[in-house]
């Protein structure tokens, strides 16, 4: 019982925080159509604003309760400022190229943002970690858990609500919808495409900031700390399918919780279970698990 | 007649030829200046508290030698007389880029040698190429012992003592203060130096108590993945309260982090053979009581050391970064040391600026002094340091507000390292005969 319960804990635990990162990834394919590496930049510089803000706030002796404004606040600003500059100034000129040459465009966006941050934050490492120490640890099952951790779960399943209402229930989400349908008849149909890209991206682009805002009191943030979180996103995305939202909160579960069994069971199998699903996936369904459907142009 | 001539123009010819040569042999004699690449991790999650501290080291030796300031016995000015050039070079990228840079270093930049590397899986892919292109190299921080026990090297020298030292160190401290305690697992990072360490933890303890036993599921993440919830649960979850990690970088850090925030440490004896850097960065959060290596008498263990270069060290480091010096900022201002050493000897030998064989030659089996003790190249043919590694339990000092150490040991080298000539793993196997431990 404690081993299943804490497998289970785990996978999901480590499910929301690829949850949270890849849902960004697959909002942007489903609506731009562009496979944008340069996410990892989003997570690494939402989790060094939140740990500048964090360290801040402790310096400065201020209230510990502006931790969780500080990380959100954190996450929206880096998504709106990166989000909105390569939007306008970098893919919105790439539209109509070629898809390889975006994927190597967002790449070199990636490396380029990674270098930035060593100019701005330097390269010794930042330890947020005054949030995660402040909420403490409760025992679940036997085993002691960070609470910190465990609103990582609560974040992610408001995340998942928030965007199936957005999606399902609002004029905005309907429009997002019709665009990743089909881009082309959403033109014909009057919907500002640009507009609803440039809010895509930036919505993608907070996402991507608050995953790593909020993994920041848990880790050592320091350069290049972004770079194995993009693979595994990718991971989630292909096993998932391209461009849906369920399949991202699948393809996470399935690989959360799957890590989470290998860890426990066969430490060695760790990463090749991860893997081994995405190959199993792409060789019965390329598209993915849940890859939205394609409508036949004729 | 037009032979004689001939014959004449060819004698003038030679003579110049010969005079100028002469003088140009001279100049090269007297040179000026040596010109070194350093090679730390500049990039990445390794630099800050790596890398960086690691070339702060480099730099405040370099610069005490180039001006004649080191304390005795380095207190004169120079490399055998000539300034040290430092070309500092970024290690991040993996073997395949640091080989690139390396001929890079030889064949183009023309150094005169070249010294660093922190990661064992660059020094196991720099050690061959080093070899071939016959670049005096000189390892100051990795410690895969597979670097010679797999082969001798004719150019590459280590002066940092290999993991092995440092697990059966960690094993030893484990046996002596908590006898009995006789479960045992670990995590190490997924390559060459976390697979050896666990390996030779666990052969060591076998060897010093039999009757203890390893998990069956020992943990190995990928190197900087920087999420360990799950692997704190399978390891809360398992039995044996002893776990071995040589965790490193940002990678210790993380764990610390999480595993603090989780009560680990107080269930468990958590045994650390290099992650001081961790105990620096979180200063007085760090939790008490953990066995802490330094990989050597350096870094945190070193602290209250007396010994004048020692406190010279810490002294200028202070004075320079506003920081204590960590376990890589001794590490690699100690392979600075041996080179000095080894080219004023070999330029003492030789009695002009010595060529690099002479270098190579005079560095072999060399004893130099370092910070906290005198090191011997005495293994893999006298190209391999052996020094003794301590552990200790950590506990801040609240009085002088500062990270410290309590209930130090330090093994010597023939306590924990195997005689020269021998594999490490046929050592330990044969139940370390000759081993002489205080």
């Amino acid at each position: 019982m404690q081993f299943w319960a804490t497998v289970l804990l785990d996978g999901l635990t480590y499910a929301s925080y690829l949850f949270i990162v890849s849902l960004g990834l697959t909002i942007i394919f489903g609506v731009m159509k562009i496979l944008n590496v340069a996410h990892g930049s989003f997570y690494a510089w939402g989790a060094y604003t939140a740990a500048f803000a964090i360290g801040f706030i402790t310096d400065n002796e201020l209230s510990e309760a502006l931790f969780l404004p500080a990380i959100l606040i954190s996450a929206i600003l880096v998504g709106v400022v990166l989000g909105y500059i390569i939007e306008r100034f970098i893919l919105r000129k790439m539209y109509n190229q070629d898809i390889h040459l975006i994927v190597l465009a967002t790449f070199g966006v990636f490396l380029i943002f990674e270098d930035l941050i060593i100019i701005t934050f330097g390269v010794d490492p930042y330890l947020p970690y005054q949030p995660a120490m402040m909420l403490g640890w409760v025992d679940i099952v036997g085993l002691n858990r960070g609470v910190y951790q465990l609103t990582l779960i609560l974040l992610a399943s408001i995340v998942a609500f928030a965007c199936w209402y957005g999606l399902t229930k609002t004029k905005w989400g309907k429009l997002l919808q019709s665009v990743i349908y089909d881009r082309e008849i959403s033109v014909a149909m009057g919907i500002d495409v640009t507009k609803v890209y440039v809010v895509t991206f930036i919505g993608g682009a907070i996402l991507g900031a608050l995953g790593g805002a909020y993994v920041a009191p848990t880790t050592s943030v320091s350069p290049g700390f972004a770079i194995d979180l993009v693979v595994l996103s990718f991971a989630v995305v292909v096993i998932g399918g391209m461009g849906s939202i369920p399949g991202a909160l699948i393809g996470s579960l399935i690989v959360g919780i799957l890590r989470a069994f290998a860890v426990h069971q066969a430490p060695i199998l760790e990463l090749f279970v991860v893997f081994a699903v995405m190959a199993i996936v792409l060789i019965i369904r390329p598209e993915g698990l849940f890859a939205p459907p394609k409508p036949r142009k004729i | 007649m037009e032979i004689k001539i001939f014959n004449k123009t060819t004698k003038i010819a030679s003579a110049s030829m010969l005079v100028a040569s002469c003088l140009f042999a001279g100049a090269a004699m007297a040179k000026d200046s040596v010109k070194v690449g350093v090679v730390s991790f500049l990039t990445g999650p390794a630099a800050g508290v790596f890398g960086v501290p690691a070339k702060q080291g480099a730099q405040i030796v370099i610069d005490a030698i180039n001006n004649g300031t080191m304390p005795a016995p380095y207190n004169t000015q120079g490399f055998a007389g000539a300034k040290m050039n430092p070309v500092f070079s970024d290690e991040s990228g993996g073997g395949t880029k640091q080989v690139g840079l390396f001929r890079d270093f030889v064949e183009k930049q023309k150094v005169d040698a070249m010294i660093g590397y922190i990661s064992s899986g660059n020094c196991m892919a720099i050690g061959p190429i080093a070899d071939e292109l016959k670049m005096l190299t000189v390892f100051s921080t990795c410690g895969t012992p597979r670097l010679y026990e797999e082969k001798l090297r004719s150019h590459v020298f280590r002066t940092q003592a290999n993991a092995v030292g440092d697990s059966l160190a960690a094993a030893r401290y484990i046996v002596d203060m908590y006898p009995n305690e006789k479960n045992y697992t670990g995590i190490n990072q997924n390559y060459a130096w976390g697979q050896d360490s666990y390996k030779f933890f666990e052969l060591g303890m076998k060897q010093m108590s039999p009757d203890s036993k390893g998990s069956d599921k020992p943990q190995f993440p990928k190197l900087f993945v920087g999420q360990y919830g799950t692997e704190i649960s399978a390891l809360s979850l398992d039995k044996a309260k002893v776990v071995h990690s040589s965790f490193w970088n940002g990678d210790i850090e993380a764990f610390t982090l999480q595993a603090m925030v989780r009560g680990f440490f107080q269930k468990k004896i958590f045994v650390s053979s290099v992650g001081g850097s961790a105990v620096d960065a979180l200063g007085k959060k760090f939790p008490d009581g953990i066995v802490m290596g330094t990989r050597g008498n350096v870094g945190l263990l070193a602290r209250d050391n007396k010994d004048p270069l020692n406190l010279w060290f810490i002294g200028e480091y202070k004075k320079r970064f506003n920081a204590l010096p960590l376990g890589p900022s001794y590490q690699y201002a100690r392979s600075i040391l041996a080179y000095k050493f080894a080219m004023d000897k070999a330029m003492k030998k030789a009695g002009k600026f010595p060529t690099q064989d002479q270098v190579i030659a005079a560095m072999k089996n060399i004893k130099f002094k370092s910070f906290t003790e005198t090191i011997s190249m005495a293994r893999g043919g006298g190209h391999q340091a052996v020094h003794s590694v301590g552990y200790g339990l950590t506990k801040y000092n609240k009085k002088g507000k500062t990270p410290g150490a309590e209930k130090v040991k330090m093994y010597g080298p023939e306590c924990i390292y195997p005689p020269a000539g021998t594999k490490s793993e046929d050592w330990i196997n044969a139940g370390m005969p000759g081993a002489k431990c205080k």
